[in-house]
C-alpha cells in the first residue's frame, strides 16, 4: 500500500445531506430526514476504505454523494483536491471517468436490453468522445480480458449471465474508463458464498495492477476485515469510529462497533448463547439530542443523552472515535 | 422413532411439452426430537424446495415424484389437505426470510395472532389473546399488551421477525422450519433473533430445520448440518465435525472461501465456476466439473451417500490413501 497522509484522493468535510419527508395534510411540521450529518473522511491513494454499519446508517447515502448522485445539503467534497459538489455537470464530466461505481445488484445495475458490448462501450463514449471506434472496441476487449469475462460475451445480454457473471460485467463497465477511484457499494452481498470469492479476488488483483483506491461500503464485518485498510463505522449518518482494519478487530473502541463485532456469526459458535436485548436505529426524523447510539448503549451517562460526541482522535491508539468515554 | 424421517424426496417441474427436470433429486433426513438441523447450499440448491416438500406445500406445475415424508408416523405427502392442516402451522410452523411479506399489512399484530390460535385451538378469544401477548413476551417484545393493536409497519424490521417467531411459537409445535429467518436483516438484528431462536429450541426441546447459506449462523446454532449442491445432499452429519474437518470437496470449498479463513491480504480460496442449473446438470456427480479431485468415475455415476458424504474421493477418509490413489 503507497499513501501518504497528505494527499487524500478524496476528501468530504462536513457533509450533510437531509431529504424533506412529505408532509402530512394535517400538519405544519415539515419532516426532515437526516441521513448524513457532518461526515468528514478522508480517503488515501491507493488504499481500501470501507464503511460498515446498518441500513438507514448513511453508508449508501456517502457514496452516492461522493459519486455526485446525490447533491449534499451542505458541505464539501473534493476529489484530488478540487472541490467537486458544487461543479455543475458539463464541469463534472471530465472527473467522471475517474471515479466509477460498482452497484449491489447486478440483476438490477445491468440494463436487460443492451448487449454486453453496448453497456461497456456506452461510458467511454460518453465521457472520452474523442475516441474513435477502433479504440472503444480495443478498449472494450482489454477491459473484458483484465476481468475475466470471456470476448464472445460481447454480443449477449446479462440475461444470459448468472449472478457472479454480471457483477464481473458490472465491475468491467467501472473500470472501461481508466478510473483511479471505485466506490463499490456491496458488491458481493447478492451473489452466492463461492461466488463472493472469486469477486473478491477479482477486486483485489485490479487494484494490484492498477493502484485502484476503492471506497468499499458493506455491512459484512468478515470481508471488511479480509479486505480493508482503514474502516468507518457508520450509525445514522454519522461516523463513529475511524481506524486501521487492525485496530478496529483488536481492540474496538466505540460501544458500537464492538457490538456490531460481537454480533458477528463465528465458525467456532458460541457466541450466541447468551440472551440479547432487542435494539433498534432510533428515528432518522427525530434522532436523540446527544449520541444517537445512546439509546441501546451498555455504558451511556446522562452526558451522552444530552450532548452529542464528536469524532476525536484517542491518544492511546490514533483510532478515531465518536464517544464520551472511549479511551 | 424419529420425529421427521424424509426418505428419497423427488420433486420435478414440467419442462417442455412432456419433459420433465428435477429440483430436488433423492434427499432423505432425519431429525429427532429437538434437535437442530441446519440446510445449507447456495440458490438453486433446493433448499427452500426441501421445506416445502416437508409440508406438501410444493405449488403446481411443481410435485413430489418419488419419497415419503413421516412426521410422527404419518406419511405428510398422503395426508388430505384437512388432515394436514392439523399439522401444519400447528405441530409444525414456518418461519420465512421477509417478515413484511409473511405478515399481513392490513390487520393488527393481535389480530393475527388470535385468528391463528383459534384456527388450530377451540378457545375463547379472551383466552387467545392473553397466550398471543404470553409468546410476545417471550419473544421479548417491550411493552408486549400495547403491541397487539399495532400494524405490521409500525414496526422495525427486527421487531416484526420477533412477531413472527411469536406467531410460529403460539401453538407450541414440535418443529419450526426457519427459511433465511435472518437473511432481510442487519448483523445486530440478525445475532439477536438467531440467539432468540437457539435458546426458544433449546428451553422447549422444539426441533429446528434451519435453512440458510450462512456457515457461521449454523455453526453458532444447529447441531447436524446438511449441505446441498443441485438438489442432492451431499454431506451431512454433526455441525461440528463437518466445520472442523469437511469430507465433500465443496464442502471443503465453502468453507476454505470464506474470508475468515484466509489469511489477512492473502487471496482467497475460491471454487471455480458456477452451480449448474437443474436444466443441465452434468453426468455423474453434479459438482465434478468444479471439482479438483475428479475423475473419470466422478464423470460417470453420481456417487451414493455413505457415511455422510456423497463423493468417490472425499477428503480426510482413509487421509493418505485416497489422496496418493487421486495423484496417480
Amino acid at each position: 500500500m503507497t499513501h501518504s497522509i497528505n494527499d487524500p484522493i478524496v476528501e468530504t468535510r462536513g457533509l450533510e445531506m437531509r431529504f424533506s419527508l412529505p408532509t402530512h395534510f394535517l400538519s405544519r411540521k415539515k419532516p426532515v430526514l437526516h441521513a448524513l450529518s457532518g461526515v468528514d473522511i478522508q480517503i488515501q491513494k491507493g488504499e481500501t476504505f470501507c464503511v460498515v454499519g446498518e441500513s438507514g446508517c448513511g453508508k449508501t447515502t456517502l457514496g452516492r454523494a461522493i459519486m455526485g448522485l446525490l447533491t449534499p445539503s451542505s458541505g464539501e467534497i473534493y476529489f484530488r483536491g478540487e472541490r467537486i459538489d458544487t461543479m455543475d455537470e458539463a464541469e463534472r464530466k471530465p472527473i467522471r471517468a475517474d471515479m466509477q461505481m460498482v452497484f449491489q445488484n447486478p440483476y438490477a445495475s445491468l440494463n436487460p436490453r443492451r448487449n454486453v458490448f453496448q453497456t461497456l462501450a456506452e461510458p467511454i463514449r460518453y465521457l472520452m468522445p474523442e475516441k474513435s471506434g477502433a479504440d472503444v472496441r480495443a478498449q472494450v476487449e482489454a477491459v473484458l480480458d483484465a476481468t475475466g469475462c470471456d470476448q464472445s460475451w460481447q454480443r449477449k445480454l446479462p440475461h444470459e449471465f448468472s449472478g457472479g457473471q454480471r457483477q464481473r460485467i458490472a465491475i468491467a463497465r467501472a473500470l472501461v474508463t481508466n478510473p483511479a477511484f471505485i466506490v463499490a457499494d456491496e458488491p458481493i452481498s447478492a451473489l452466492d458464498v463461492s461466488i463472493q470469492a472469486q469477486i473478491l479476488n477479482l477486486l483485489n488483483d485490479l487494484q494490484d495492477e492498477r493502484g485502484l483506491t476503492y471506497m468499499f461500503i458493506t455491512h459484512d464485518l468478515s470481508v471488511v476485515e479480509h479486505f480493508g485498510d482503514r474502516v468507518a463505522v457508520m450509525y445514522l449518518g454519522q461516523v463513529m469510529e475511524l481506524a486501521t482494519t487492525d485496530a478496529i478487530y483488536r481492540d474496538p473502541k466505540h460501544p458500537y462497533t464492538q457490538l456490531l463485532l460481537a454480533a458477528i456469526p463465528r465458525l467456532e459458535g458460541g457466541s450466541f448463547d447468551a440472551p440479547r436485548e432487542p435494539g433498534e436505529l432510533p428515528d432518522p426524523v427525530n434522532p436523540p439530542p446527544g449520541c444517537p447510539f445512546a439509546p441501546r448503549c451498555p455504558i451511556a451517562q446522562n452526558i451522552c443523552r444530552s450532548e452529542r460526541p464528536l469524532l476525536r482522535e484517542l491518544e492511546t491508539s490514533g483510532t478515531m472515535a465518536a464517544c464520551h468515554f472511549a479511551e | 422413532m424419529a420425529l421427521l424421517d424424509v426418505t428419497d424426496l423427488h420433486v420435478a417441474f414440467p419442462r417442455g411439452k412432456k419433459g420433465e427436470v428435477e429440483a430436488l433429486r433423492g434427499v432423505d433426513l432425519t431429525l429427532e426430537k429437538g434437535q437442530r438441523l441446519g440446510v445449507v447450499g447456495e440458490s438453486g440448491a433446493g433448499k427452500s424446495m426441501l421445506a416445502f416438500a416437508i409440508l406438501n406445500l410444493i405449488a403446481d406445475p411443481g410435485r413430489v415424484t418419488q419419497g415419503s415424508v413421516t412426521f410422527d408416523g404419518q406419511n405428510l405427502l398422503e395426508l388430505s389437505e384437512r388432515q394436514i392442516r392439523r399439522i401444519r402451522g400447528n405441530r409444525i410452523s414456518m418461519i420465512f426470510q421477509d417478515p413484511m411479506v409473511t405478515l399481513n399489512p392490513v390487520l393488527t399484530i393481535g389480530k393475527q395472532m388470535i385468528e391463528t390460535l383459534k384456527a388450530h385451538r377451540s378457545i375463547s378469544t379472551r383466552e387467545a389473546r392473553r397466550l398471543s401477548i404470553e409468546k410476545l413476551n417471550l419473544v421479548a417484545i417491550p411493552s408486549a399488551a400495547s403491541r397487539m393493536d399495532a400494524y405490521p409497519h409500525e414496526l422495525s424490521g427486527g421487531l416484526r421477525q420477533r412477531v413472527v417467531i411469536a406467531i410460529a411459537l403460539l401453538t407450541d409445535p414440535e418443529l419450526i422450519i426457519a427459511d433465511e429467518p435472518t437473511t432481510a436483516l442487519d448483523v445486530t438484528i440478525q445475532a439477536e433473533i438467531m440467539s432468540l431462536i437457539l435458546r426458544l429450541c433449546r428451553d422447549n426441546d422444539v426441533a429446528l430445520i434451519l435453512i440458510t447459506h450462512d456457515l457461521g449462523v449454523v455453526a453458532e446454532v444447529t447441531e447436524r448440518l446438511m449441505i446441498m449442491y443441485a438438489g442432492k445432499c451431499v454431506e451431512t452429519g454433526r455441525t461440528r465435525d463437518i466445520i472442523d474437518a469437511p469430507k465433500h470437496p465443496y464442502a471443503v470449498g465453502l468453507l476454505k472461501a470464506l474470508p475468515q479463513n484466509s489469511a489477512k491480504g492473502a487471496k482467497l480460496y475460491q471454487i471455480p465456476g458456477s452451480m449448474p442449473p437443474i436444466t443441465n446438470l452434468p453426468t455423474g456427480c453434479p459438482y465434478h466439473p468444479r471439482c479438483e479431485r475428479s475423475t473419470d468415475k466422478c464423470r460417470a455415476a453420481m456417487p451414493p451417500l455413505e457415511h455422510g458424504v456423497a463423493c468417490f474421493h472425499p477428503m480426510h477418509e482413509n487421509g493418505a490413501r485416497d489422496d496418493a490413489e487421486a495423484a496417480q
